[in-house]
């Protein structure tokens, strides 16, 4: 009995011990910006001033814009920095080798890389809705910024200017994993200068810029949904026709 | 060979017909037609598990139609690769719908193969005289998989790079010819642009033409001695006065209209994932996959795609600690042939030498244990191809065996489920050995299967098929 019973708890952990997540950096949920035309477009504003001096998109076209409701004009007068037409490219004119040298790598490319982002631990929006905000001043490295997300990121924290500098606040707790020993436990981030924004202007922002990116890894997106709608409204009219037509056959099979 | 003779119909015969019996004298149309289906007697008691079969055809139609379209705009190009499936996604009008259906379809074809195998498992499907039926059905398995492997390395991904970079280093485990094959297949000593250039030639045409003969041949197979049911009773045996089966109808229209509400249903299906959920999680489109391959990077996790990762778990299961489990194992198993089976003294002979080989190759001294990983790897899918001849149960559907046989196949079944699952994540020391123990539970299911098919209480089969009427 005994012994059965030890099975059984041993059996119930399966699941447990087969699912069990090793734990991770659990991102702040970023706002839904899909169906929001005004925030998409501010959110491109701010990425061509602040992405694409050193990240290319280069699978983005720039008169793709049209989706978010811009006129080439507009993209011509506003947006068009690194391109000479609307039909081209959202490309850097930073050259990769220059990238190499003063970031140590060259910047990746953005065109798809809210979908690439996403995990086990949030989606690819939610990471970049937490990367873009944790930046925080660390003089140990060569750029003078960190992040807490991607420790010990190459890239410096290009919207300082907007959110200002902070820094991390650290307190000693006891080590869970050897007795008596402290370590320095991450404790909130303290502001030191304050920036263009206050602090909910500025999630808002960015909220806006990951809603951009979200909308450009896969311009697609709101399509998709839309015929989804109607193809699966036609199938299941398809569904209920074949069932019939099933049904009046069979009828006469004894 | 009787001499050629025209078909004389008289003058007022519809155009269609006299067309139709044009051909007909030159080409085998309509006894085609009518063989493969029209006239093609099927078992009428067809469950639920029996649609897999013209839907796995439907996926493959599908995916063959959508993968020309992919190529037209494709780049099989290191450098093109990657940007040229997101300029589909793009740039192509509707590509993104062809790519999305293209790439749901690879996992959809997966799901149904193995639903089709499960219902081959479950009613005795392989059974004499169906065993070459079997076989084909087992290859069209190794093409598909190969099919898929080759394809997944086109979108050019992080995931696609280094899924492949490891598949094609399991060649290397490989005594002696190992690394020079590993090189051989890839082309350079990386995974690069020539390799990619040789899968795409894979991906399109050598693989899908091999495919389209076998699917040939499993239906001509299958159409020339009949299907089975779930009842597992030759309907043959039972043949009405019209000479046909009485518990057969002819596939059109029955047929015809029951796979139809099937299509139906499995459209809805496919489409709701194509449209609203292409990614499924990540299962179906890994993240990983939308950072282009890099050389330099590899991925901390690297996982297969989830139709490969139950056999992906036996392979990583195979560690030096359990061959020494596996060792014990192929000895048990050893003597257990000697003292259990019938066979022939001099089979018994072959087996022991041959279970001493690989005890002795087991030694961590003599092969190391990636390599008998690999074994295990292609074991766990060559192995279903003995299923006609270690299944020596007297019944061939599992509605009739001993119940505790039910509880043997969700044994079974649970184990793969679980080894897919395992294979997903990455390894932890408690993962290991849940896989270790489904791997060990996995074989034993085929290599003891000539002895626990016959034992037990078999119940009555009935002359006739079990049939409700609708």
């Amino acid at each position: 009995m005994n012994f059965a019973k030890k099975l059984l708890a041993a059996l119930a952990l399966v699941p447990a011990l087969v699912l069990a997540n090793e734990g991770g950096f659990t991102y702040d949920k970023a706002p839904d910006r899909s169906n929001d035309m005004a925030a998409l477009q501010h959110g491109a504003k701010l990425f061509v001033n602040y992405c694409l001096n050193c990240h290319n998109a280069s699978s983005m076209r720039y008169n793709r814009l049209k989706d978010l409701g811009l006129t080439d004009d507009q993209v011509r007068a506003n947006l068009l920095f690194t391109g000479d037409k609307v039909g081209s490219m959202m490309t850097t004119a930073m050259n990769p080798k220059d990238a190499k040298a003063w970031f140590g790598a060259v910047p990746p490319d953005l065109s798809v890389i809210a979908r690439a982002k996403a995990s086990g631990s949030g989606s690819g929006s939610d990471y970049l809705y937490t990367y873009l905000r944790t930046f925080y001043k660390d003089d140990t490295r060569p750029n003078g910024w960190n992040n807490r997300v991607l420790e010990n990121a190459a890239m410096p924290h290009v919207l300082w200017e907007l959110q200002g500098v902070q820094k991390i606040k650290t307190k000693n707790v006891q080590d869970p994993h050897e007795p008596g020993k402290t370590i320095h436990q991450f404790d909130g981030f303290e502001q030191v200068a304050p920036g263009s924004m206050s602090k909910l202007e500025f999630d808002n922002a960015v909220a806006d810029l990951v809603g951009y990116m979200q909308w450009m890894a896969e311009p697609a997106a709101q399509t998709r949904k839309k015929l989804g709608v109607v193809v699966v409204l036609f199938l299941s009219l398809f569904v209920f026709l074949a069932w019939r037509l099933n049904a009046s056959y069979w009828k006469e099979v004894k | 060979m009787a001499a050629f003779k025209e078909t004389k119909l008289p003058a007022d015969a519809p155009a269609a017909k006299k067309a139709l019996g044009w051909v007909d004298d030159r080409f085998p149309l309509t006894k085609l037609w009518n063989d493969q289906w029209g006239k093609y007697y099927a078992p009428k008691n067809f469950n639920f598990w029996y649609i897999f079969g013209s839907l796995a055809m439907l996926v493959l139609v599908l995916q063959i139609v959508t993968g020309i379209f992919l190529t037209m705009h494709y780049k099989p190009d290191a450098t093109l690769a990657f940007a040229s499936v997101e300029y589909i996604m793009r740039e192509v009008p509707s590509g993104w719908l062809v790519r999305y259906m293209h790439s749901t379809g690879a996992s959809a074809f997966f799901i149904i193969i193995y639903l089709h195998m499960t219902r081959a498992l479950l009613y005795g499907s392989y059974r004499k005289p169906r065993e070459l039926i079997w076989l084909f059905g087992f290859a069209i398995f190794l093409c598909l998989m190969a099919e898929a492997f080759f394809g997944y390395l086109l979108p050019w991904g992080q995931m696609s790079y280094w899924g492949a970079q490891v598949i094609v280093n399991l060649f290397g485990a490989i005594p002696l010819i190992g690394p020079d094959l590993s090189l051989w297949i890839r082309g350079d000593y990386v995974v690069s642009d020539a390799t990619l250039n040789r899968f795409f030639a894979f991906h399109v045409i050598a693989i899908p033409l091999v495919l389209l003969g076998l699917v040939a041949a499993h239906l001509i197979a299958l159409h020339e001695i009949g299907s089975s049911n779930p009842d597992g009773i030759e309907v043959k045996e039972n043949l009405g006065p019209d000479g046909h089966p009485v518990d057969s109808i002819p596939s059109h229209p029955y047929y015809t209209v029951h796979d139809l509400f099937g299509v139906s249903v499995f459209l809805l299906i496919f489409s709701c994932v194509v449209f609203f959920a292409p990614e499924m999680g990540g299962y179906f489109l890994e993240y990983n996959n939308f950072l282009p391959g890099d050389s330099l990077k590899t991925p901390l996790h690297i996982a297969p795609t989830w139709y490969f990762t139950p056999f992906y778990s036996v392979l990583r299961a195979t560690t030096a600690d359990f061959m020494w489990v596996l060792m014990c194992f192929v000895a048990a198993y050893t003597v257990f042939i000697w003292l259990k089976s019938r066979l022939a003294r001099i089979t018994k002979i072959i087996i022991a030498v041959v279970a001493l080989l690989a005890i002795v190759g087991m030694l961590p001294q003599v092969l190391d244990a990636k390599f008998w990983g690999v074994v295990f790897f292609g074991g766990s899918v060559v192995i279903l191809a003995f299923m006609p001849w270690l299944d020596h149960s007297p019944v061939k559907s599992i509605r009739y065996r001993p119940s505790w046989h039910k509880i043997v196949y969700a044994v079974f079944f649970f184990s793969f489920l679980v080894l897919g699952v395992l294979g997903t994540l990455p390894p932890t020391e408690g993962r290991t050995i849940i896989s270790q123990v489904c791997t060990l539970l996995y074989f034993s299911f085929f290599l003891f299967m000539p002895w626990w098919s016959t034992m037990g209480t078999f119940k009555k089969v009935p002359d006739r098929v079990v049939f409700h009427p609708h």
